[in-house]
């Protein structure tokens, strides 16, 4: 503010340069375009403001009220919060969020990544390669899971459990069993979710400068030495992004244990998105929305404060 | 000037008061005669053809006698998840129905429309069996819907598989043990198929486990003289009926495979030949017709057998009832297609025949087994003005007409039945799933979750 001189009302400011300009006033924020760039923005405003944070506000609300959507809502303050930490099965879920995060970090996080790096070594076909590793992404979740029930059917003629067979293993319960359900849903999650990520691999390897293979070749690099000293760390930046997206992603998960076992076989699938239905929809009638709620702010609240954690623990990895 | 922010605030303000007011200017009158039009609950979705071709003339019947209501039909089941958001959301329709389970509950919600008035001027309003409609009344008396289709519990079972075991259909199983017998023939002798399965996915796990513990004399939940309500499931009788499954399932090797079944998945599997025996509704024909494809002749419908004191058939039904949503006029109009499509025929001999007529007309089953709604003596007179009607083999149903009145009926646990019948979903699911399972644990930890429910009014 040194170069610019503190006027009086209706006084004109001067700038450094020696002119003149009227101060900021609606009339001059209109005429400098402010109005039209209202316009142009109110619609996104109105679909984000009806369709995103509306809904926030309100389920913030309600999660300290008691209703029902039909009668009048009553204030209740903190019960909800304190009803949804006592109820038993709110543990139950936070272990299995939990394992199916942990199992999908395990086996589906690296995958996408291995597949991308060795479709990028194919000379042929690269096309048909990502075609068919994106398929899964295109086909509905619905249909995805009824087809994957037919292959997890328990019994000996189920499709897996042939296979199983032909191979000299005995059938096995897949989402049965309290025990195999998870990894089976962890499983099916992989297959459908993958190919998005290959995609986004595959995308950011273009970008790896080839110079960088060919000094690690004159170097002498194996093929290993090259994806760990070439490719992993030209990709940091996508896979710290991709990681925190599949933590996110896997700790809202509530589609394969809804469709394929319904948080059973006794609970060992249910999840906390499923608890949040659970409360909103199937045991309370006239539904426990205020639980539901509170439950979501509490999943969003530990999410937004673990991406905020990991980016900061993560910055100067990914500025590097 | 005002700022453009103002501007457009005012202008949205207007906009939302003109819309407030269109709104309420859109609210009609209720006039009795005036042209109204309401929404009634169908067939639950997958019915087959014939089944909505029964329905919608049935629907062009009623308008034509009463020109001045215009019916929309809209596919529907009951569900508790889309129940709550249909109503709040208002895409409900005017007419549907919800299990007995669940009237209470909802009405004490205030989710249904109180319809004592226009109840009060049908003709047959004090002839209702008490018991029956006390399940669409409140403690003072409000009548919020009409009960009908009760039913009560039986054990369903394949008559062609039967046959294919070598064993007798018209011979169904007596007791337990010959119920497991069975069921260990069946699995031996018929590859790939369930001898004897329970539900146990979406809260029918708890509603059959309930079922089978009523079948030996026990209760979940009693009620005391002051009403103070207490959960029991961890009684013997829930522990004999978790052990007769877990037998059947372990030592036997006859539940099958497949240990996540709903309702309408253990249709299906029955439908498709995969289980043999089950306990279900004693209506369930009727869906098993419309949307799995079951013949009448290859279905068997025994009694569940009933031992120990106490021992009594859990029964059920459906209230039809009426949004709360709608207008005194649609409530008036739908009154009138309540007591068209679900009263009449069980109380007027042309509508009881009529109805009887499309049905059959449309190789939808006639003569299913139900409970009488009123008294006994109108029930028998319904079913002699249906006799020429009835397109199923009777005496496949026998085994359960012959000994159901006689059998003491009990109404399902009253208090947080849904949340009840969940939780136990899960110990259902566990003697199934895992050899070990501690059921005493089990049960205590269901009674100590739900009697908190109970104890908190939730």
């Amino acid at each position: 503010m040194t170069t610019l001189e503190r006027r009086t009302e209706g006084q004109l400011e001067r700038r450094p340069d020696g002119q003149r300009r009227h101060r900021y006033s609606p009339v001059t924020w209109v005429r400098g375009g402010g109005l039209t760039n209202l316009v142009f923005l109110l619609p996104l405003l109105i679909v984000f403001g009806v369709f995103s944070w509306t809904p926030i506000v309100e389920a913030v609300v309600m999660s300290v009220q008691h209703t029902n959507l039909v009668t009048p809502a009553t204030f209740v303050g903190v019960n909800n919060f304190v009803q949804v930490f006592k109820d038993p099965l709110f543990w139950t879920a936070v272990r299995n969020t939990g394992l199916f995060a942990l199992l999908a970090l395990i086996f589906g996080y690296p995958l996408p990544l291995i597949l991308a790096v060795l479709m990028s070594e194919v000379r042929k076909a690269k096309g048909l390669f990502s075609a068919l590793a994106y398929l899964p992404v295109v086909v509905p979740p619905v249909v995805a899971v009824l087809l994957w029930k037919f292959f997890y059917d328990a019994s000996p003629t189920g499709v897996f459990n042939t296979v199983l067979h032909w191979v000299g293993i005995a059938p096995q319960p897949w989402i049965q069993n309290a025990t195999s359900a998870m990894p089976s849903l962890v499983l099916e999650a992989t297959w459908a979710a993958a190919g998005g990520t290959i995609i986004i691999y595959l995308a950011a390897l273009t970008g790896v400068a080839p110079e960088l293979y060919d000094a690690a070749e004159v170097d002498g690099s194996s093929i290993w030495q090259k994806i760990w000293h070439v490719t992993l760390p030209q990709l940091r930046g996508v896979l710290l992004v991709t990681l925190i997206l599949q933590i996110i992603g896997t700790s809202q998960v509530f589609l394969e244990p809804f469709l394929f076992t319904n948080g059973g076989p006794a609970n060992a699938t249910v999840t906390i998105l499923q608890l949040i239905y659970r409360y909103a929809f199937e045991n309370s009638l006239g539904g426990n929305y205020g639980a539901a709620t509170a439950l979501s702010i509490l999943l969003a609240l530990f999410l937004a404060i673990l991406s905020f954690v990991y980016f900061r623990i993560t910055k100067s990895w990914s500025d590097n | 000037m005002k700022s453009p922010i103002k501007v457009l605030l005012a202008s949205a303000g207007a906009l939302a008061t003109v819309i407030t007011f269109a709104g309420c200017s859109a609210s009609p009158g209720a006039a009795s005669n005036e042209k109204v039009s309401i929404t009634v609950a169908s067939l639950i979705p997958g019915s087959s053809k014939e089944a909505f071709a029964a329905f919608n003339a049935r629907v062009k019947e009623f308008e034509k006698a009463n020109p001045n209501i215009t019916l929309k039909t809209e596919e529907y089941q009951w569900t508790g998840p889309t129940f709550s958001t249909q109503l709040a959301g208002g895409t409900l329709p005017d007419v549907f129905n919800v299990p007995f389970t669940d009237s209470k509950t909802l009405l004490q919600n205030g989710q249904l429309a109180d319809i004592t008035s226009e109840v009060k001027a049908l003709p047959y309003a004090s002839k209702f069996n008490k018991n029956v409609l006390s399940v669409a009344e409140d403690s003072s008396g409000k009548i919020y819907g009409l009960p009908y289709g009760p039913y009560a519990m039986g054990l369903s079972y394949n008559r062609a598989i039967f046959e294919k075991a070598g064993l007798d259909p018209n011979k169904p199983p007596t007791t337990w043990d010959e119920i497991r017998a069975d069921a260990k023939i069946i699995s031996e002798k018929v590859p790939g198929v369930a001898g004897y399965m329970q539900m146990t996915s979406k809260n029918t796990g708890g509603w059959e486990l309930a079922t089978t513990t009523y079948a030996r004399g026990g209760r979940l939940e009693t009620t005391d003289s002051s009403g103070k309500t207490t959960v029991k499931t961890d009684n013997p009788q829930t522990k004999a009926a978790l052990q007769f499954l877990k037998d059947v399932r372990w030592t036997d090797n006859s539940a099958g495979s497949n240990f996540l079944l709903d309702w309408s998945g253990m249709n299906q599997a029955f439908g498709a030949g995969q289980v043999a025996m089950y306990p279900s509704g004693s209506d369930v024909l009727t869906s098993l017709v419309q949307t799995d494809n079951v013949s009448p002749k290859d279905y068997g419908l025994t009694t569940l057998p009933l031992t120990g004191t106490g021992a009594g058939v859990l029964s059920g039904g459906n209230v039809a009832a009426v949004s709360v949503k709608s207008t005194a006029a649609q409530k008036a109009a739908a009154v009138k297609w309540i007591d068209f499509y679900y009263i009449q025929q069980l109380v007027d001999k042309t509508q009881t025949v009529a109805a009887a007529k499309v049905l059959a007309a449309s190789n939808q089953p006639v003569g299913v087994p139900t409970l009488p709604v009123f008294d006994q003596a109108t029930y028998d007179q319904q079913q002699q003005w249906i006799k020429s009607e009835v397109n199923i083999p009777l005496s496949n149903v026998a085994p359960f007409t012959s000994k159901i009145f006689s059998s003491p009926i009990v109404p399902e646990p009253n208090k947080n039945t849904q949340e009840l019948y969940g939780a136990l979903d899960a110990v259902v699911q566990a003697v199934l799933t895992d050899k070990n399972a501690d059921v005493d644990t089990l049960l205590k930890g269901v009674d100590s979750q739900i009697q908190a429910l109970v104890d908190a009014g939730n």
